[in-house]
């Protein structure tokens, strides 16, 4: 059923007995690989998490993109083998040195050694009307992240935004902190979808947005 | 090739492109290009390609992308290793530095205020009175020498910033754990405390407890006092913000979750998310209890985490 939901470049491939999404591209952490399409693991990114359920995401292939936490490239990785340039934001600098090396061989993904809360620090980098924003970051204060972020995105483009119960608040019951999160979201979205992420990442809410 | 501003118009922070720099030389401008990536800015972002084709930086999108491509791997490569040549011995000098000049700054800005309080109306007091006598237009020697002295005062309040800023850089790619825990001032100052990353390391999460309440300790230690609770980590909102009566749990828990932060960037280097996770999960039930008075009572005290060690 969520055949129809992918991008062109994410498939269904069958990679070490079982079919499994994948895309094209350099291997970057060990994943499994066949006829030169690699697993994309939903368990260990929270975007293939989400396309694994069907999300419906508005990604076609080719588009620009903004990754906010890209971390050690993981999930960046696999977004810049089936979209145009990407734009990768990461702010520690150790899981920066992995992603260097994930984006070595892939000559539209641009690694960035910023905080994602400080918009203004790579503004004169990262181009405007960008068509999606993916964003993982597990600080506290994700949906705020996500508003100052908006203005690079596109009047019909797409937020993919996970949110990270823990990270806001341990005490809180996740759907409380979901409802926060999202009432901050809708002051500068409009909210399309979400989906508990929960067969994949426990306590994670995968949103999907567009702005208002 | 590099002569992509015009002379007349040096590139403004606020508007231009990451490629706008004003430097002449192919060397000179990737050197430059590189420092307006890692520290440029600008106020909102803009069809940068198109700009950069525009200004004949580069002849269309394709080429744009490959320098961008080219122009970020250099700066983030060499961000990378810049911030993670940083040491905890560089970290206790910053913290030292943001110390004295916070405490240098103050002193200057009260001797400042207090001075021109004499020769103007309405000042006030402290490093923003400071700032508010800087701004002034001096007549005479006297007044001259005043607002200089506020000038000084403010500037030494804007070097604290700064070190604070690079504390904040630095923290996390010299103890991610620690600092993801107690936040890059914190961190820093722990480290500091104990003189190093690797001594912090191997202090028992007992010491690290009582870490900066040394006075507290040895008046105990000689009778004369009850245990200090806690020490510096008093300044983590796990700890202040917990009621006066769970605040010994919630200081023995939290430093035996820094404790093993350290041991792990000492001895790893790498973020844990289970250290993280189980310091939350056991704030959440220390701060329960304040909700759950009354049936719990105080049953579950002296309780398994002062130690530590053994989660690993």
């Amino acid at each position: 059923m969520s055949e129809s939901a992918l991008p062109d470049g994410v498939e269904r491939r069958q990679i070490e007995g079982g079919r499994r999404l994948a895309t094209r591209g350099e291997p970057v952490y060990g994943e499994p690989t066949a006829d030169g399409w690699r697993a994309w693991d939903p368990e260990r990114s929270k975007l293939g998490g989400m396309l694994e359920l069907g999300v419906e995401t508005g990604l076609t292939g080719g588009e620009t993109v903004l990754y906010l936490g890209a971390a050690s490239g993981t999930t960046v990785s696999h977004v810049a083998d089936f979209a145009g340039p990407t734009y990768a934001v990461e702010f520690a600098p150790r899981p920066a040195r992995d992603l260097l090396d994930a984006a070595a061989p892939r000559d539209r993904l641009f690694p960035l050694l910023k905080d994602a809360r400080k918009p203004e620090t790579y503004a004169h980098v990262v181009e405007a009307d960008v068509d999606a924003i993916v964003q993982d970051v597990a600080t506290r204060g994700q949906a705020e992240v996500a508003v100052r972020n908006a203005q690079f995105l596109a009047d019909d483009g797409r937020l993919l935004l996970a949110v990270k119960a823990r990270s806001e608040d341990v005490t809180a019951d996740p759907e409380t902190v979901f409802e926060g999160a999202l009432g901050r979201l809708r002051e500068a979205y409009e909210i399309l979808e979400t989906r508990r992420l929960d067969r994949f990442h426990e306590d994670h809410l995968g949103v999907v947005a567009t702005p208002k | 090739m590099s002569e992509d501003v015009a002379p007349d118009s040096p590139p403004d922070v606020g508007s231009a492109g990451w490629f706008a720099v004003a430097v002449a030389g192919a060397d000179d401008d990737a050197a430059a290009r590189r420092d307006r990536i890692l520290t440029g800015s600008a106020a909102s972002p803009a069809d940068w390609p198109a700009r950069a084709v525009e200004a004949g930086f580069t002849g269309d999108a394709d080429e744009y992308y490959d320098r961008l491509k080219a122009a970020t791997t250099r700066a983030t490569r060499e961000a990378v290793r810049e911030r993670e040549r940083a040491d905890d011995a560089q970290l206790i000098h910053a913290i030292r530095a943001m110390d004295d000049a916070e405490r240098t700054a103050n002193e200057l800005a009260e001797r400042a205020v207090e001075w021109a309080g004499s020769l103007f109306d309405d000042v006030d007091p402290g490093v923003e009175g400071a700032r508010a006598v800087a701004a002034r237009e001096p007549e005479g020697e006297v007044e001259r020498r005043a607002v200089s002295l506020a000038e000084r005062a403010a500037e030494l309040d804007d070097e604290r910033a700064a070190l604070a800023e690079t504390i904040g850089r630095i923290a996390p790619a010299v103890a991610p754990n620690l600092t993801e825990m107690a936040g890059p001032e914190l961190a820093a100052r722990l480290i500091a405390l104990a003189g190093g990353l690797e001594p912090l390391a191997k202090k028992p999460s007992g010491t690290v407890q009582v870490l900066g309440a040394e006075d507290a300790l040895f008046a105990h230690l000689s009778g004369r006092a009850p245990s200090p609770k806690h020490g510096i980590i008093y300044t983590h909102e796990f700890v202040r913000g917990t009621r006066p009566e769970d605040r010994g749990s919630a200081a023995r828990a939290l430093a035996g979750k820094l404790a093993l932060g350290a041991r792990a960037d000492h001895y790893a280097g790498e973020r844990r998310e289970r250290l993280h996770d189980d310091l939350r999960e056991r704030m959440a039930t220390i701060r329960a209890r304040a909700d759950g008075e009354g049936d719990a009572g105080e049953a579950e005290d002296g309780e398994t985490e002062d130690g530590g060690a053994a989660d690993e």
